[in-house]
């Protein structure tokens, strides 16, 4: 499970997240919402090692998340997939998924999960000989993810995977990350902008306001919750 | 037509020297962003470690790869000491850019002050291990000598190597990605650090073959002064800049297209012009094609 406690980052002279406390049960997964600049992408950079904290602890399992860089944190369970359709555009589709599984050094477990995600997103599987600047959004989106999965992880990253992309879309996209949080027993911390459809399939959901934690709970508790409906769902 | 094809092949063979050069520059930019002059003095050092072992050994055979090693060694030695923290500890985006080239002109001046301190007025001697009398061809004599021939086939082999290198490997799709998007690469578990270091010591291979390949191909000798190593490593940025700086193809494009110039000019309108002549074609790349003969405006190429 992940525990956060009191996390407290700064950028600079900025704070961006002021002694957040967070804790997800393995296999649960949470959709952090909030406004632009609430620090929903700090924190998701901070947890895969790519910012550092000022203050505060943060633990999955028994590692401290909170001194080790991201190609360490990778190789114990944590993925990070960063805001933007995070794929190399130079690289082929298939070397950008083989990208996701060079540290571990096993060219048969890295097939075979190269086939599980061409099965999960069989539109990648048409299209691993192109460039990955020729893919749509979507694709780029499944891309993105299907590299991660091809790192095995156990705690899952997303940073807005429904930015830019068509309504249809997301609904896929959203479809496959709740699909994927079942068959694999993945922990996921969904941040988004998105906040109807990410409290939809979430398990829990996380409010961040301004840095600090505004209401947290239910999905569906927080879905139904009148405060939260105004701030954040916009009805 | 007899005088034209030989300046192409002298011009061919000092381009392809050039291009490995631009490589060794081209691939140090790419992995750090940073401009490394003291590609120069590693080629320079190289070359006398390979003069010094072919005085030992006697074969070139042995000298060559030794050197190169040498190279590798000495770059990834910079990298790891002087560039890295360096780049660690500069704050702004500004320092980054600057610092680096400071450095790396710094640590050229300091490598040839070593190398003058430990060969004094000693010249290193680098005699070519194939004959560089021209072949016959119907009664005359053609540029293309034995040595010229071996020089091509080391160039397109080392060529061939990295190409494989980078297109089939492990190591070599981590040096592609971590060069495009360190981020998502560290993210996907790319040791970024280590990687970047081993691109300087690939650089600093192909700049040691540089280095022997040039002194070989001209007097046979190598000095801490030598002019034949400043010509190297100016013809080599302009080589890089002409092919894009960004594109190991271009480099060799770049390298070619320099050397054939050049030799054209040396023919037909004398020695004083040359490099009057690379610095206007530098200008001119920048001014008209800034992204390179090849280049796509704000592309990159693998």
């Amino acid at each position: 499970m992940l525990r956060v406690k009191n996390l407290t980052v700064d950028h600079g002279a900025i704070r961006a997240l002021h002694g957040v406390s967070i804790s997800i049960e393995k296999g649960q997964l949470a959709a952090v919402i909030g406004a632009n600049g609430a620090g929903k992408t700090t924190l998701l950079r901070t947890l895969s090692g790519l910012n550092k904290a000022t203050d505060g602890s943060a633990t999955w399992g028994d590692l401290n998340v909170l001194h080790s860089k991201p190609e360490s944190l990778v190789r114990h369970g944590i993925s990070h997939v960063s805001e933007g359709k995070s794929v190399i555009p130079e690289l082929t589709v298939s070397e950008n998924l083989d990208l996701g599984a060079l540290w571990r050094r096993n060219r048969k477990e890295s097939a075979q999960s190269k086939n599980e995600v061409v099965e999960l997103f069989p539109r990648l599987g048409e299209r691993l000989s192109q460039r990955a600047d020729s893919l749509s959004g979507g694709e780029r989106q499944m891309l993105a993810i299907g590299r991660s999965m091809m790192s095995k992880p156990q705690l899952l990253l997303l940073d807005e995977p429904s930015l830019g992309l068509a309504p249809l879309v997301v609904e896929q996209i959203f479809q496959s990350i709740r699909d994927l949080t079942n068959s694999l027993g993945l922990t996921v911390i969904l941040v988004e902008q998105n906040a109807i459809g990410a409290l939809k399939i979430a398990d829990i959901g996380i409010v961040l306001n301004l840095g600090s934690i505004a209401a947290t709970g239910s999905a569906a508790a927080l879905r139904d919750d009148p405060a939260v409906r105004a701030a954040y769902l916009g009805f | 037509m007899f005088e034209f094809v030989n300046t192409l092949l002298i011009g061919i063979t000092a381009g392809s020297i050039y291009s490995l050069m631009a490589i060794a520059i081209v691939l140090v930019w790419r992995s750090t962003r940073v401009v490394n002059f003291a590609a120069g003095g590693i080629a320079l050092a190289s070359t006398f470690v390979g003069s010094t072992i072919l005085e030992i050994t006697g074969s070139f055979w042995i000298a060559l790869p030794v050197a190169m090693l040498a190279g590798a060694a000495l770059s990834a030695f910079i990298e790891y000491f002087f560039l890295r923290p360096l780049l660690k500890r500069s704050g702004d985006k500004n320092q980054e850019i600057f610092l680096p080239i400071i450095a790396t002109l710094g640590i050229l001046g300091i490598m040839k002050a070593v190398l003058h301190f430990i060969y004094g007025e000693k010249i290193g001697v680098l005699s070519p291990p194939l004959s560089d009398k021209g072949f016959i061809v119907s009664g005359e004599s053609i540029a293309l000598s034995p040595l010229r021939l071996l020089i091509l086939g080391i160039v397109l082999l080392l060529m061939i190597a990295l190409t494989l290198i980078f297109q089939r490997t492990n190591i070599g799709l981590s040096l592609r990605a971590a060069s495009f998007a360190p981020e998502i690469s560290r993210l996907s578990g790319i040791r970024v650090d280590l990687v970047r270091t081993v691109g300087w010591a690939i650089s600093g291979a192909a700049g040691a073959t540089a280095g022997i390949l040039q002194t070989v191909n001209g007097s046979g000798a190598v000095t801490p002064e030598a002019f034949e190593f400043s010509l190297l490593l100016v013809f080599g940025f302009v080589a890089a800049v002409i092919g894009g700086i960004e594109s190991l193809v271009g480099a060799v494009v770049g390298g070619l297209t320099l050397g054939i110039i050049l030799a054209i000019i040396l023919m037909y309108l004398g020695s004083s012009l040359v490099f009057f002549a690379a610095f206007l074609i530098l200008i001119l790349v920048l001014l008209l094609r800034p992204n390179g003969i090849i280049g796509v405006k704000g592309g990159r190429r693998a």
